[in-house]
């Protein structure tokens, strides 16, 4: 594998994350007020749809995004609706929401377009064009030509939709919302107690509301990317599951909006590597194994070290993540500078060839695996789930 | 004390949600430009107008009573099984396997033999996640789900790379072998009309047995005391020794169970071997049937029912009105389990209110 490879993954992990990276932090929003949303799921879905929808009749992008996120936010106000209104069981109305979208998109694709349910393929203003930053190549054959870091500007950091870019902002817009702001306060609290807040003369109702309402549109965005950046029109189910994934990140994050960052990124690699490696040797794999390793633990080093910075740790702490990140960058390096014809252990690890299913289900069984808890214990908020009945 | 009279919970409530979520239903075929009316017309007569139509609707509604019963099962433990999708579909599996490698010298003993093969292999796709809820409390909602993914994955290698039949490209499996092939309803019930190729067939009768066995289990036995009280209240439970961990891991590997018996119906006495994605849904059906019918054996069966009529209807509205996709069932049924399940309060609180009203005030 060599360095723009490596990149060109990474790129694509971006790409594949953003839809992740903004449903995680819908399901941030929500569930930082006390009410979970399994429907993140069918918003996504719904928005995609009426994005492409509306894109490919107007001949607009951005009247399309505007109605994607109008249907997602609908949806969201029905949620609202049933789980805060009503006090219905919050589960259960995230899941009619999801069948709701799946079937809708369908039916209502069916009679408008008569294409099997999908939207016809848009171009251009109707779809979102990669953006090239100044003085960035976007020809792969002038990529290849550039240094190493023209190469990383030109591949990764330039070159992909304003959604992306975007989405990325509101990683620390979301972060400022919630830990600077009056109402950021009060949201986080009327997720752990919501009787405080009512106290304190302020609606919870209200409160919830406008959380679900961000959720909504924050849900919009990722569906209206997925069909008009991502991909270029809607087709059946084209969310895949990726409200789940989103849920579990959102977990693995322990609901602050940069470990959701760096979670939805690991779930975008995995979509990346899978739909890159069709059939893939298990000594690749091990290799890309170790590569990601190798990322994550440059990450911990670089946060451990900031925290020395600020003498709020120990020089000690950056033992464990140096070590890591030193063994697995060997591993890597090692593993693919083996010559599987040479015979050895190298020819017998290629005689195994992971199949293309398992790559697909990889994201789902890590979710797994993360929700299994290996990797700590996840405390959601106090009052998540529960209605809030004012007097009894 | 009670706000209403137990009849007006039991039935009249859940048949308000459902004729709202018909309602809901109708007004979006409205605004898709055909009319609801002839709609309704097509799939009653679609469904019940024929032997055919019954044929095909009682088929499908065995395979919600399965789905259906799982889903109940689940809740009365309070706990939400999405999986029924992926746990059908390795009871799927698991009948291929008994029905491939075993010969069986007659359909009886082929059934009891698939039914066991089923229950076992649904059962133990539900024990991992009931195992990750009860011991490291990750959610079911989110782990089943994963899991009828990545149940679809495997199936689909399985399917292309071990089972497939040499020199077909079709991913399934070979035809079972005549001894495991059940009897359809046109030989125990001829006289009424049924035909040879219908789908209905003897699972008909070990999908109502299920219904009594999980009325039996859940309100006869004290395993199905201990589901009930655990549901109700987990701190209870735990305050009269009832185990957590014990009752969450029963609790699903009997919803697991009863998800992957659908397989007997669709996978032995219909298409007589595992295609691709055989379930086509029926386990998020049962979501639907199960709240309908209040986690109750008779509501589930009259649920069933009335989804087997939806599909069955649906299949010839879809015939009938081109312009109406087959989605349409799945906008039902999304419709039901709102106004059944999140909604329930909006129809339940106007009727409390209502009854109180009505109530003499001398109490």
């Amino acid at each position: 594998m060599d360095f723009i490879t490596i990149l060109q993954l990474l790129d694509s992990s971006i790409r594949l994350a953003t839809p992740l990276l903004l449903a995680c932090l819908a399901g941030l929003f929500s569930e930082r007020a006390g009410i979970f949303d399994i429907g993140l799921e069918g918003k996504m879905l719904a928005a995609a749809f009426f994005s492409a929808a509306i894109a490919f009749t107007s001949g607009s992008v951005w009247v399309g995004l505007l109605t994607g996120v109008a249907a997602s936010v609908a949806l969201s106000g029905l949620h609202g609706l049933a789980s805060i209104t009503f006090r219905g069981n919050q589960l259960i109305s995230g899941v009619a929401i999801n069948f709701l979208a799946a079937g809708m998109t369908v039916v209502i694709a069916q009679t408008w377009f008569s294409q099997g349910g999908r939207t016809p393929a848009l171009t251009g203003n109707a779809r979102f064009e990669e953006i090239v930053l100044p003085g960035a190549a976007s020809r792969i054959r002038d990529i290849a030509q550039q240094s190493p870091l023209g190469q990383i500007y030109s591949e990764l950091i330039s070159g992909h939709s304003i959604l992306v870019y975007i989405s990325l902002l509101i990683v620390p817009l979301s972060w400022w919302v919630l830990y600077r702001t009056r109402f950021g306060l009060r949201l986080r609290a009327v997720g752990e107690n919501p009787a405080a807040v009512d106290t304190a003369g302020i609606s919870v109702v209200g409160l919830r509301y406008a959380a679900v309402i961000i959720c909504g549109v924050l849900c919009g965005l990722a569906g209206a990317y997925l069909a008009t950046g991502l991909s270029a029109g809607f087709v059946k189910d084209m969310s895949a599951g990726r409200g789940f994934i989103a849920l579990a990140a959102l977990i693995f994050a322990k609901w602050r909006p940069w470990h959701a960052l760096g979670a939805c990124f690991l779930f975008g690699f995995l979509d990346a590597a899978g739909n890159r490696f069709q059939n893939i040797e298990l000594l690749t794999f091990l290799s890309l194994t170790f590569l990601l390793l190798a990322a994550v633990s440059a990450i911990m080093l670089v946060i451990r070290a900031i925290l020395l910075a600020r003498g709020k740790d120990t020089a000690r702490s950056l033992l464990t993540p140096g070590i890591a990140l030193v063994v697995s960058v060997g591993l890597a390096l090692g593993l693919d500078a083996l010559d599987p014809d040479a015979g050895g252990i190298a020819t017998y690890l290629n005689t195994f060839v992971l199949p293309v299913q398992f790559m697909q289900a990889l994201p789902y069984i890590l979710v797994v695996v993360i929700l299994a808890g290996l990797v700590g214990k996840a405390i959601p908020p106090r009052a998540g789930g529960e209605p809030y009945v004012k007097e009894r | 004390m009670d706000k209403m009279p137990k009849w007006a919970d039991v039935i009249l409530i859940p048949l308000i949600s459902v004729l709202l979520a018909l309602l809901a239903s109708g007004a979006v075929v409205a605004f898709i430009g055909e009319s609801p009316v002839e709609a309704m017309r097509i799939m009653i007569d679609g469904a019940f107008g024929s032997a055919y139509g019954w044929g095909y609707t009682l088929f499908y509604t065995t395979n919600f009573i399965f789905t259906g019963l799982a889903v109940a099962v689940a809740f009365h433990a309070r706990m939400f099984n999405i999986g029924g999708e992926g746990q059908a579909a390795l009871g799927g599996l698991g009948v291929a396997i008994m029905a491939l490698y075993i010969p069986w010298p007659h359909w009886s003993l082929a059934l009891i033999g698939c039914t066991i093969a089923a229950a076992l292999f649904g059962a133990a796709w539900a024990a991992i996640p009931a195992y990750l809820q009860a011991k490291r409390g990750s959610h079911i909602v989110i782990t089943t789900i994963m899991f009828n993914f990545i149940a679809s994955a495997l199936l689909v290698y399985l399917l292309v790379n071990v089972f497939r039949v040499e020199g077909s490209m079709a991913p399934e499996t070979a035809r079972f072998a005549e001894g495991t092939h059940l009897p359809s309803a046109s030989t125990f019930a001829g006289f009424l009309g049924f035909r040879p190729s219908t789908p209905l067939n003897v699972s008909f009768f070990v999908a109502l047995a299920a219904c009594v066995a999980v009325w039996l289990l859940i309100w006869r036995t004290r395993l199905g005391y201990e589901i009930r009280a655990f549901g109700h209240s987990e701190t209870a439970a735990v305050y009269a020794g009832i185990s957590p961990v014990k009752i969450t891991m029963i609790a699903m590997l009997i919803s697991g169970a009863l998800a992957g018996m659908m397989a007997i119906n669709s996978v032995q006495g219909e298409a007589e071997r595992l295609v691709i994605d055989y379930v086509q849904g029926a386990g998020f059906v049962g979501i639907a049937v199960a709240l309908m019918g209040r986690s109750h054996p008779v509501g589930v069966l009259l649920a069933a029912l009335l989804f087997g009529a939806l599909y069955q209807g649906g299949a010839e509205l879809e015939f009938e009105m081109p312009a109406i996709s087959r989605e349409m069932i799945v906008v039902i049924q999304a419709l039901v389990i709102l106004f059944t399940g999140a909604l329930d309060n909006m129809v339940r609180m106007p009727m409390e209110k209502l009854f109180l009203s009505l109530r003499p005030r001398s109490e």
